[in-house]
């Protein structure tokens, strides 16, 4: 890889100063599955720890994973058994409710919080001088993050809705009349929300003095040191996967063509069905916190930081969650609130975030305008790409386009400028695929129009291009199951046209190394995995009981999965789909070993060696002597202690990381196919049909994995044609902050989806599994945009394709 | 939401006596307090004291006074329903099929089936617009007695094309859309008794008063609402185009009623919604059909004519296509 740039780039979602590949003192060689059935499927000897487990067959011959098994807690969501943070009752429990700013950008003159601390039922007020989460002024006296609570500053407001004080009272109603009686003077200052209007010369500034933010999500921008002039911060010109390569003007000047073209999306904010939220509880031995998070552990140390305590004095309890997708990491504003009057109050308190304060205050996937130029020789080799990209997360960082440009085809010649531009809009966050998404509906775009300019079909040019096999194969299965037949660009005739569209999708393969889970075996044969790790409602509670499953010959429904809390071993965040390639070898580790334990104690009794046992079908047996057999249960009923238990940690991947400790070779590779009827006379566009191929490594459960696939097409949909962030430029506001007029897809704008799924094996790690949730979601918009202008035979180079846009590029109008 | 008190009319007379204001009044008096109001299902009451648009000091409910949920048809009499009646009594209606095809396209299409199953006609009539800036509590707009309509430079992508100088709020009811095409007629009832009226002279304009959508006085209540017998030979339809398909409100609907001679029609009337701040009367595309046989290029001259004079807003210009085609279709489709 080419020199990466000079300053220092940061991983997502792993430690900056830890030790490097880690060494063992014992190795073994395996030998693992590795390329993808009925295509290019060998084996490969790899060098590991001589306390892993032996390599696990292909999927057709495991009698648990990779088969198709239902939710093992769906019968609590169903029942309504499963608790929520939003369920969770204390007793003395009090709830808490945010005055919020009014002003997008305002000083606070004076504030009065007597009448409000005096009223009945209100047992505690306070203000908070900035908010955690966006971006943070370093030289004005604010340190983020350790300050972020203390009492004695007043905040700068800089967006509508920024939380400006909190009250915890016995009820939710008492609450908000309460902060009714707030009483705050304000100096109104000069503001920007729109993107164009905040980078121009003079614009309002958001930020006098630099600023940093901690990273939280897997986006490119917002890098530590960057330049900042005006509301404008950057450039990034390199990701983890480097910096710039090769001459980009040389190549352009050798190319035979370029296309170029100016491609801008959306502010699309986060509609999790379950809001934001804490319930936090301060005792004196003991912060407890129950909360609506994507990673367990970051709440837990963003609290022990901000208020001075050991790691061990703070448990973050998430055994159900509804939903995250990337701006559920960490305590945020209302979680630093909720400790805070808990700990003022003496009681514990209840802070969920209202749809409102949800979708102005809590993240969003920021907006972009990228400029995209390619140039190709004639044979359609790529020579050289050029990006440069604008984008604002409001008071935050991290707009970027993502990594797709620079890593998803080969080309010698790439160079990328991208920007934050700030606005004083509510910060932005990681959304499912941060960046990638954006950077998708540009290149794919390009992509297809370089090949109509070659004459190629946009399937045969990726051939050509695309050194990915996974995709290769997906291309492949892909035109068959959706059969793809293209008709010249606007050629179909009547008022409605048809028209297909195919988009690849690009996410790297990353792997959270701190992830660890225990297992124990108790006398009478009951198992428990244990681990920090929490379960969105992606499913991670039933692919690690198939794992523990497999590995002890048992039924997934035999295991007891205790996760979400940090009494546990940390696991990892639910983020950058990392979870299922991060935490289950964790855990078939884990099982592995406690099985070796018990397998120690029957050899004892039995006389035979450890490796001429094994545990199938809920038997342990001894491969030499057949009668040698007893039940699992029977046997756990002999074990010497009470319980048998094994921790494991996820180890590095099986041949190394491509950069750092966290980024595995191999990427998660996608191929969407969209077909599309637009109403040439309305302007209105309808997905009919997708067909969604699909790579996460060896696939442990279809059926959850299908699920995930259909919700990103699902989120893919919405983005494509009807999401947006309406702000109001005059005030400040967004206009549309509810789920009436914010407008997300519902059953009818569901398309037919099919998934094609493949089993792909990379021999990274003991179970070889990795993420689905944010590649499912990547290549959807940028499908149904080729599909669109195949349809009408002109392109929409903006986000959402509304009928206005529609018509507009129609010319109609 | 504030504290309010509420109290269930045990009949009209008493409704009418308990009453003070309308939704309206109570908006632009909000310093004043003291607002008593009546409540149908609630659903768009609700959302307005939620969001803190209105804050009456009493609810007076009139979902269980007696007789408001009729529903009658006779070939002599026409339609008539009372304000209780739900939406999806309407829609699940066979003779409105049969007679009003328009009304049951409306009906059927407005809101979600489980809004339908609770919301009814009277409240349906009454409900205030859905501009986010009147919906909007940080927004103190000429509709809630301010001095400024945030829509005129603002985002008004989904606000009128016509009448739009000094509130574009477009009317909520799509299906007075319809209701106004077969010349529909409200009854009020008030202290000094009743009054009936057609629903196009209910609606008014924002030149007339641009905080309220009708003109209902403080103390008047919908009774009834009834639709005139069809000459034989009456043909209907409606159509709505939303942003999405799932439920959704319009961003233009067409209504169009039809009195068919063989293949001339005598008379037209279409209606268009969500394209002014009242159910708007199309009345050039109305000539124009006026003894003619329809055909595709007749009926597309109909679209062209529904829009002239159109003043459409800075993000609102797609509207004037949308309609051109609505208006074509729907009159295609009731032929
Ligand atoms: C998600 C959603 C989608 C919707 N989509 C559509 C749509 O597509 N098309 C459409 O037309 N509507 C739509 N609606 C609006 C819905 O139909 C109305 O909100 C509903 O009909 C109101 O009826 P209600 O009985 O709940 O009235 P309420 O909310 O109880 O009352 C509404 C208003 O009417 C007054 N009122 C009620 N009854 C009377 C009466 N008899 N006399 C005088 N005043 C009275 C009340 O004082 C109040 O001001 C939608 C609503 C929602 C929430």
């Amino acid at each position: 890889m080419a020199d990466i740039n000079k300053k220092k780039i940061v991983l997502p979602l792993a430690p900056n100063e830890e030790f490097g590949s880690v060494k063992h003192l014992n190795t073994k060689k395996i030998k693992l599955p590795h390329g993808i059935p009925g295509h290019n499927l060998t084996e490969i000897e790899r060098e590991v720890s001589a306390d892993e487990p032996p390599a696990l067959a292909v999927n057709d011959q495991l009698s648990v994973v990779g088969k198709r098994t239902k939710r093992i807690d769906a019968i609590y969501k169903v029942t309504g058994a499963a608790k929520y943070t939003s369920d969770i009752q204390l007793p003395g429990m009090l709830y808490g409710k945010f005055l919020r700013s009014p002003h997008p950008h305002a000083k606070i003159k004076s504030i009065d919080v007597s009448a409000a601390e005096r009223h009945r039922g209100v047992h505690a007020v306070h203000i908070l001088s900035v908010e955690p989460g966006g971006a943070v002024q370093r030289d004005n006296g604010h340190d983020a993050p350790a300050e972020t609570y203390h009492v004695d500053k007043l905040p700068v407001l800089r967006y509508v809705g920024q939380p400006i004080a909190g009250v915890a009272a016995i009820s939710d109603k008492v609450a908000r009349e309460a902060v009714q009686l707030i009483k705050v003077e304000y100096e109104t200052l000069p503001f920007v929300v729109d993107l164009d209007e905040a980078m121009k010369k003079g614009a309002p500034l958001v930020f006098e003095e630099k600023v940093e933010q901690q990273q939280t999500g897997g986006d490119v921008g917002g890098e530590a040191g960057a330049g900042q002039q005006g509301n404008l911060r950057g450039p990034s010109i390199g990701s983890f996967y480097g910096g710039p390569r090769g001459d980009v003007d040389q190549g352009f000047n050798e190319s035979d063509i370029v296309v170029e073209g100016e491609f801008r999306t959306q502010v699309q904010t986060h509609c999790a069905l379950e809001t934001h939220g804490i319930v936090a509880d301060w005792q004196t031995n003991m912060l407890t916190i129950y909360a609506s998070t994507q990673s367990t552990k970051s709440v837990r140390n963003d609290l022990a930081e901000l208020f001075d305590l050991p790691l061990s004095k703070v448990r973050v309890i998430t055994e159900y969650m509804g939903g995250g997708f990337g701006a559920k990491f960490g305590a945020g504003h209302f979680g630093v609130m909720a400790v805070v009057l808990s700990k003022k109050s003496g009681h514990p308190v209840k802070l969920m975030l209202d749809r409102k304060e949800e979708q102005t205050t809590a993240g969003n996937r920021p907006n972009s305008q990228q400029m995209l130029k390619i140039g190709v020789k004639k044979d359609g080799t790529l020579q050289a790409i050029d990006l440069t990209s604008y984008g604002t997360a409001g008071i935050g960082l991290g707009a970027g386009v993502g990594r797709v440009a620079q890593d998803m085809y080969t080309c010698s010649n790439f160079r990328m400028a991208q920007y934050d531009v700030f606005t004083h809009a509510g910060p932005g966050a990681a959304f499912r695929a941060p960046g990638n998404v954006q950077g998708c509906f540009a290149l794919e775009q390009l992509i297809d129009e370089i090949a109509e300019k070659l004459n190629l079909d946009p399937l045969a040019y990726r051939d050509k291009i695309d050194q990915s096999e996974i995709r290769k194969v997906e291309r492949k299965k892909g035109a068959e199951k959706f059969g793809w037949k293209r008709k010249q660009p606007g050629s179909d005739s009547g008022v409605v046209k048809k028209g297909i569209g195919v988009a690849q999708g690009h996410w790297p393969r990353i792997i959270h190394v701190d992830s660890s889970a225990t297992v124990r075996i108790n006398k009478g044969g009951s198992v428990e995995i244990m681990s920090g790790v929490q379960d969105i409602g992606t499913g991670t509670k039933t692919i690690l009981a198939q794992v523990v499953a497999e590995e002890l010959g048992l039924k997934a429904e035999d295991i007891t999965v205790k996760i979400g809390d940090t009494t546990y071993p940390d696991g990892p965040g639910s983020g950058g789909s990392v979870t299922a390639g991060s935490i289950t070898p964790a855990a078939r580790n884990a099982a592995y070993q406690a099985k070796m334990q018990l397998l120690g104690q029957v050899a004892g009794g039995w006389q035979v060696e450890i490796a001429d046992l094994d545990m199938e079908k809920g038997e342990i047996f001894a491969k030499s002597d057949t009668s040698k057999r007893m039940s699992f249960v029977d046997a756990t009923k002999k074990m010497r202690t009470n319980q048998i238990m094994a921790t494991a940690s996820r180890p590095d991947d099986y041949g190394g990381f491509e950069v750092g400790n966290a980024i595995g070779y191999d990427r998660l590779g996608s191929v969407q196919f969209a077909e599309v009827s637009v109403d040439t006379e309305t302007g209105v566009i309808k997905v009919d049909r997708v067909v969604a191929a699909h790579s996460c490594g060896r696939p442990l459960n279809p059926l959850q994995i299908e699920s995930q696939i259909n919700g990103g097409v699902i989120m893919g949909v919405g983005y494509a044609l009807y999401e947006d962030r309406i702000m109001d430029k005059e005030t400040g506001y967004m206009v549309n902050a509810n789920l009436d007029q914010y407008k997300l897809p519902y059953s009818k704008e569901i398309p037919h989806i099919e998934n094609i799924i493949i089993e792909q094996y990379g021999a990274h790690s003991s179970t070889d599994a990795s993420g689905i949730g944010e590649p499912a979601n990547v290549a959807t918009a940028a499908a149904i945009a080729n599909a669109v202008y195949n349809a009408i035979g002109v392109r929409i180079y903006e986000l959402p394709m509304t009928p206005d846009k529609v018509l507009a590029a129609l010319q109609v109008i | 939401m504030n504290r309010f008190e509420y109290i269930k009319a045990p009949s009209v007379g008493e409704a009418i006596k308990m009453m003070n204001s309308t939704v309206p009044e109570a908006i632009i008096n909000a310093n004043k307090g003291g607002a008593h109001i009546v409540k149908a299902a609630g659903v768009d009451l609700l959302d307005l004291i939620k969001e803190g648009v209105v804050s009456p000091d009493r609810v007076i409910d009139l979902r269980q006074i007696p007789g408001l949920d009729k529903l009658n048809f006779d070939q002599q009499n026409g339609l008539s329903f009372g304000p209780m009646v739900t939406i999806a009594t309407l829609a699940e209606n066979k003779e409105v099929y049969k007679n009003y095809r328009a009304l049951h396209e409306a009906t059927a299409h407005a809101a979600t089936p489980q809004i339908r199953n609770m919301a009814t006609m009277g409240g349906n009539l009454m409900q205030r617009p859905r501009c986010w800036y009147f919906r909007s509590e940080g927004h103190h707009c000429l509709k809630k007695g301010g001095d400024v309509c945030f829509a005129q430079k603002g985002q008004n992508q989904l606000h009128a094309i016509f009448d739009t100088q000094i509130c574009p709020c477009v009317h909520p009811s799509s299906i007075a859309t319809a209701l106004v095409a077969f010349d529909a007629k409200v009854e009020l009832s008030g202290p000094d008794g009743k009054r009936n009226l057609l629903l196009s002279e209910f609606f008014t304009l924002p030149e007339a008063n641009v905080t309220c959508e009708n003109n209902a006085q403080s103390k008047e209540i919908i009774t009834n609402i009834t639709l005139p017998v069809l000459k034989p030979g009456t043909r209907s339809f409606y159509i709505k185009q939303g942003q999405r398909e799932s439920y959704d409100w319009s961003m233009g609907d067409v209504a169009v009623v039809l009195e068919m001679e063989g293949k001339q029609c005598k008379t037209a009337r279409i209606v268009l919604g969500a394209a002014a701040p009242v159910p708007m009367r199309a009345s050039k595309a109305e000539a124009l059909l006026k003894g003619k046989t329809i055909t595709e290029k007749l009926a597309a001259k109909a679209g062209e004519l529904a829009v002239e004079g159109a003043t459409p807003m800075e993000h609102n210009h797609y509207k004037i296509q949308l309609f051109k085609t609505l208006v074509k279709r729907s009159i295609l489709a009731a032929v």
